[in-house]
């Protein structure tokens, strides 16, 4: 069923106005923990408009949102008890810090949603609290220029927002400051780890095919044992760029994600080595230890997308001095690897 | 915790003493506190901080902030650099200047 978070409606100048609850029910649950593992991610958006949360009035305030749905039932769930309006803006779906940075958030789509929705009309005031990330898209001095209402600009996180509203709307240092902390970075693993698993597959399967090749010619046996052999080391490649890489950030050495990636891939290369070194040649060893550490590098520099701290000159930075490291490494075991097999 | 600190020195964060009016306004908006006022006036206190948002330039009227935005995202520089229009991340973005 749709909509479910839709308790009832009421009518404002001849429009529906949709009441929501702080209450979140269990499809509201079980569809945050499906975006958090990229299935049907793009669809988790809800109508643009005005919304009423409880039973607001003319004095209530206006809390502006996207229309993602994780961004929106996070604002109504922390706003447990408080009557008020919510203002969402058409983001296609993304949340508000995104989409401030790409403009949909941003100053023409909200004076756009006052006017349409009437708002002045609605509240006696002529305040909006925008979440204070939106301010990437959104100019106070503008939206006031043209619609009337001040902007002012809210905490970070949406648990901050009773504290907020307590304080008489000023925010503490600390609520204005975006952080990344484990658990933040921990719900963002799992999106890692499916957004490259068909490049991995890809990779495996190759490793797998290529294998079996000798200067004696093919054999499927030996394709199918360095086969898994390879595919355990790629996996625990996969596994330190994209999961230790992430989690362990603070504490592995460097500023650069690359450069963490780097040292996330060394941890995992020795547990490997004690089990296999028997059977691997001096070249198989060489090979995966430049292909382990490098492709480790490689993705969880892509995790810079995801932190909240990296800026673009230094994304650029460092991808000039590391991607060509990264693929002559990549590659370069790559050669060394196929080369043994032809020498055994 | 102790604050995640990306590169140094290479924030591209600049701001004009001149047309400050010490509004405070970047000091609420900046996600990553860095600046501060000192004398009614705005200073950058911590210039490694600065993830390029541009949020400051944005919202301050006076025009004192500049800063080339832009999001910090390698997927995002790879398909800008490949020539696609669509990325992992949400962010998609023109590549000026490359290595
Ligand atoms: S927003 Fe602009 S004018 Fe206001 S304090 Fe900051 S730099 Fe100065
Ligand atoms: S660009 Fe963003 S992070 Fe940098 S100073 Fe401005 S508001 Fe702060």
């Amino acid at each position: 069923m749709k909509n479910k978070y839709i308790i009832n409606t009421i009518k404002f100048k001849g429009k529906d106005v949709p009441v929501i609850s702080w209450q979140l029910n269990f499809s509201d649950i079980f569809g945050a923990v499906k975006v958090r593992l990229g299935i049907k991610r793009d669809h988790y958006r809800i109508n643009p408009g005005l919304y009423a949360l409880g039973t607001p009035d003319k004095a209530s305030h206006v809390f502006v949102s996207a229309n993602y749905k994780l961004s929106f039932d996070s604002l109504r769930s922390k706003l447990k008890g408080i009557n008020a309006w919510i203002l969402v803006l058409d983001t296609k779906g993304v949340n508000v810090w995104c989409a401030a940075g790409k403009g949909t958030f941003g100053t023409d789509e909200l004076n756009l949603r006052i006017k349409e929705s009437d708002l002045a009309g609605l509240v006696a005031h002529r305040r909006l609290i925008v979440p204070q990330l939106g301010a990437t898209g959104v100019a106070g001095h503008l939206v006031k220029k043209h619609s009337g209402f001040s902007v002012t600009f809210g905490p970070v996180r949406s648990s901050d927002i009773p504290d907020f509203l307590k304080n008489g709307l000023k925010a503490t240092p600390i609520m204005r400051r975006v952080q990344f902390p484990l658990q933040d970075r921990v719900v963002l693993v799992p999106m890692e780890l499916v957004t490259g698993f068909k490049y991995l597959l890809l990779i495996i399967i190759f490793f797998f095919m290529l294998g079996g090749l000798s200067s004696t010619g093919y054999s499927f046996t030996t394709a199918i044992q360095r086969g898994i052999l390879s595919s355990i080391l790629l996996l625990s490649a996969y596994f330190s760029g994209a999961v230790l890489g992430p989690i362990l950030l603070p504490w592995l050495p460097g500023r650069s994600f690359s450069i963490k990636g780097l040292f996330a891939g060394f941890i995992v290369v020795p547990v490997l080595f004690l089990g296999f070194l028997r059977s691997f040649s001096l070249l198989e060893i060489i090979s995966w230890s430049l292909i382990i550490p490098l492709l480790s590098s490689f993705l969880t520099m892509n995790f810079t997308g995801a932190s909240t701290y990296t800026s673009l000159s230094g994304v650029k930075k460092e991808m000039c001095l590391y991607v060509p490291i990264q693929i002559i490494g990549v590659i370069g075991g790559f050669v060394l690897w196929m080369i043994d097999r032809f020498i055994r | 915790m102790r604050n995640l600190k990306y590169l140094k020195n290479i924030a591209t964060l600049k701001l004009d003493p001149g047309k400050c009016t010490g509004c405070t306004i970047c000091t609420l908006v900046c996600p990553h506190a860095v600046f501060e006022m000192k004398n009614k006036k705005a200073v950058i206190k911590d210039l490694d901080a600065c993830m390029e948002c541009g949020a400051c330039t944005l919202n301050c009227q006076y025009e004192a902030i500049s800063v080339d935005s832009g999001v910090g995202c390698a997927a995002a520089v790879i398909s800008g650099m490949l020539g696609r229009t669509d990325a992992k991340c949400c962010c998609v973005q023109e590549i000026k200047k490359r290595c």
